[in-house]
């Protein structure tokens, strides 16, 4: 059994844990919520495992590198990062109803590099331009930051759901957490990925610097990336200054988390020197 | 009635409109939008491709507006001067207020905003004052850096704090922006950017800079000694090498190999492997087999030779290499340029691509040429660039990272315990203030009430 088939099993995990937490918010149902987290913390401990495995797999075929250098490994190290943070969240705040929001994109992630035959899950040799140490720093922590700010998009529309139904009846929103915790979450997501984004940035500039001669060179990746970064800075700035919070706050966080996905996946259309973060 | 307007009012006033927030706010949303026309329309590409993609008259509007080059523009470079105005401003608006609550001798605590606080929690204690006194006092100085007692008639107050300093972490963020733009600025202006191709065996030491047609002398020289370009068996590239040396005065002083990752650098100036490429072979060694007998002869030839076939099979003429060779619409890549001239003078062009050695059998004729080795030699491009801001915008990194680290993990928190006898009951209230991270201060001001609840408990 090598790693991609561990890996394809944990989707279902994820996708089994998903169910669960859905299962446990509409049924109001303690004992589902339960095991949807021990479904959860396993499917995170198998994907852990399918990334070292694959890993070891990759020194085994005779050109060793750490799983993070095209879209297939950045995918299943993306699902691992949102299951992680989530997880660790559920712990601090002991709320499972964001987990209903949440384990979906750590299941939709990882099934997405499983199944579609536009990625290959085969084990390439690095080419010369990621033959780094600053590839496992650089890609770490963009994906830490990005994992942070998926959450703080579905603890967002988790807010704007719960907000539209304030004044109504609505059994399934009885025991959503309250207003202010989402808020206040996901502001904490936002620092969190803001801070790991920023680093993702230098450690990229450093890499750029060190690689073509130049920290800085306008690239759609680079560009995007900065875009993201301007977006939650604005946030950023908007709440700490303005006061924003709330509505407008959640908004931000999804415009946010929008360019945060253009930045993984749209870029790769678009002509430059991250391409090998592409499908093939 | 109109006021007015007075030089220094008008300073006044400019100055408020940057320090406000809302002009930070709508340049950062600007610069998000207007940064995304350069992901989509190619930067700095040739005028004809731009001119046929997007016809004429939009061309004259993008060049107009620098489209083609946009980060480099008039308009992007004023918002990035915009937004440092802002930075500076809005600092030093705000650094004065923060500076007198940072460097303050005795920090003064207002114990009505801390009855007012949400990171609040009350609860009814059967301790006797005295004692609840020595407990909150062992547990509040374990957190907080500073803290005092304040003594009243019918109980006590105690104010604790930390992390004043951690205020200025917001500032060390803006500075790192400014060193940031400041040390890219230092680098446009200061430093150049080229790529010289180097033929293995020869020296360079000019090389032409980026995006003009300038040429910029290095003052030493560069010689490739060796190229060397390994693949994968999957046909993907594993490394390219460059062996170099740095020559002075005719003597080589640095010797280095390079792989891209691995620049040489000398008297502050980088050299990157950048890409390489095929020089034309000195000598080729052609099979030339006859159709009619099956027999092959080999003959190595330079360019400009004439062979003479056996059999009466003509002549052949070495003359030069195409690249690329388009066949059917198809690139073939570097190809070698031959001609076959028969007995009764009549040529015919032969093309070998170095990719496809026996491309000329399929022309079917007397006899069929192909290439069997040739001597391989390469140029190596090399990306070389000085860019003086770099120190500065690394010494920008790490404050940024250490100034986030500062304002979003850390915070000035101020705690206060009050306790106050109330007939025979004693009332407790535990209140926290914090710069932000409120969640945190809640949890902080939780666990100390928990453990006088707990405390309580167990000497009741």
């Amino acid at each position: 059994m090598n790693s991609s088939n561990i890996l394809s099993v944990i989707t279902f995990v994820y996708g089994l844990a998903a169910a669960l937490y859905v299962f446990s918010w509409v049924f109001k149902n303690k004992l589902s919520g339960n095991v949807a987290t021990w479904v959860m913390f396993s499917g995170a401990c198998g994907n852990a495992a399918g990334i070292i495995l694959r890993w070891a797999e990759s020194y085994r075929l005779g050109y060793g590198h750490a799983p993070l250098s095209n879209m297939y490994e950045s995918l299943i190290f993306f699902s691992f990062t949102i299951a992680a943070i989530y997880l660790v969240i559920e712990r601090k705040y002991e709320d499972r109803i964001v987990g209903a929001f949440a384990s979906p994109l750590a299941f939709l992630a990882l099934a997405y590099a499983s199944l579609s035959p536009n990625i290959t899950d085969r084990i390439q040799p690095l080419i010369p331009a990621l033959k780094s140490n600053w590839l496992i720093a650089h890609v770490i922590t963009c994906f830490l930051g990005y994992a942070a700010f998926a959450i703080a998009f579905v603890v967002s529309l988790m807010f704007l759901l719960r907000q539209r139904q304030e004044s109504r009846e609505w059994g399934i929103l009885d025991h959503f957490p309250g207003l202010s915790f989402l808020d206040g979450l996901n502001q904490q997501m936002v620092m969190f990925g803001f801070f790991f984004l920023s680093i993702g940035i230098i450690t990229g500039a450093v890499w750029a610097n060190s690689a073509w001669g130049r920290y800085w060179g306008w690239d759609p990746k680079e560009t995007w990336s900065l875009i993201t970064w301007f977006v939650y800075a604005t946030l950023l700035h908007a709440r700490m200054q303005r006061g924003w919070h709330g509505k407008r706050i959640a908004y931000l966080s999804i415009v946010g988390f929008g360019a945060v996905i253009f930045t993984y996946f749209g870029v790769n259309y678009l002509p430059g020197l991250h391409s090998y973060g592409q499908s093939g | 009635m109109k006021k007015k307007q007075t030089p220094a009012g008008f300073f006044y006033r400019l100055w408020k409109y940057f320090a406000s927030i809302n002009l930070t706010i709508a340049i950062l949303l600007s610069l998000a939008i207007t940064s995304i026309i350069g992901t989509v329309v190619p930067q700095n590409g040739d005028p004809a491709i731009y001119r046929h993609e997007y016809g004429d008259s939009l061309y004259s509007i993008f060049s107009f507006f620098d489209v083609f080059d946009m980060y480099h523009s008039w308009w992007f470079r004023l918002q990035l001067l915009i937004l440092t105005t802002c930075i500076v401003v809005c600092s030093i608006d705000r650094i004065s207020a923060t500076w007198k609550t940072i460097f303050v001798k005795v920090p003064r605590f207002n114990i009505s905003r801390f009855r007012n606080a949400s990171e609040k929690q009350e609860f009814i204690s059967d301790l006797p004052v005295d004692h609840l006194k020595k407990v909150c006092r062992s547990i509040v100085e374990r957190g907080f850096g500073y803290n005092m007692i304040e003594d009243k008639v019918n109980g006590f107050c105690i104010f604790a704090e930390k992390g004043r300093w951690t205020r200025l972490g917001v500032y060390a963020v803006h500075l790192s922006v400014i060193l940031l733009i400041f040390g890219g600025l230092l680098g446009s202006i200061f430093g150049f950017d080229g790529y010289i191709k180097i033929p293995e065996g020869q020296t360079v030491d000019r090389i032409r800079l980026t995006g003009s047609e300038k040429a910029h002398d290095l003052g030493f020289g560069i010689r490739c000694d060796d190229f060397s370009v390994r693949f994968y068996d999957s046909g993907a590239p594993e490394e390219y090498r460059s062996r170099l040396s740095i020559i002075e005065d005719g003597k080589p002083v640095l010797k280095k190999d390079i792989i891209v990752n691995d620049p040489l650098r000398y008297k502050g100036i980088n050299i990157f492997q950048s890409s390489y490429g095929m020089l034309r072979p000195k000598q080729i060694t052609f099979n030339f087999e006859s159709k009619k007998t099956g027999k092959v002869y080999v003959e190595e030839l330079a360019f400009g030779d004439e062979f003479d076939l056996p059999e009466n099979l003509g002549r052949f003429v070495l003359r030069n290499t195409v690249n690329p060779y388009i066949f059917h619409g198809n690139n073939l890549g570097k190809s070698v340029v031959g001609a076959l001239i028969s007995d009764r003078n009549e040529a015919v062009d032969i093309v070998i691509p170095f990719r496809f050695k026996n491309f000329d059998r399929m022309r079917r004729g007397d006899v069929s040429i192909s290439i069997q080795d040739f001597s391989r030699s390469y140029y190596t491009g090399l990306q070389v660039t000085n860019d003086p801001g770099v120190p500065m915008v690394y010494l920008g990194f790490i404050i940024m990272i250490a100034g986030f680290y500062i304002t979003f993990y850390m915070s000035h928190q101020r705690l206060c315990v009050e306790v106050i006898q109330d007939s025979n009951k004693t009332r407790v209230m535990v209140a926290g203030l914090a710069s932000r991270g409120n969640m945190r201060m809640k949890s902080k001001v939780n666990k100390i009430s928990r453990r006088l609840v707990e405390l309580s408990r167990v000497r009741g």
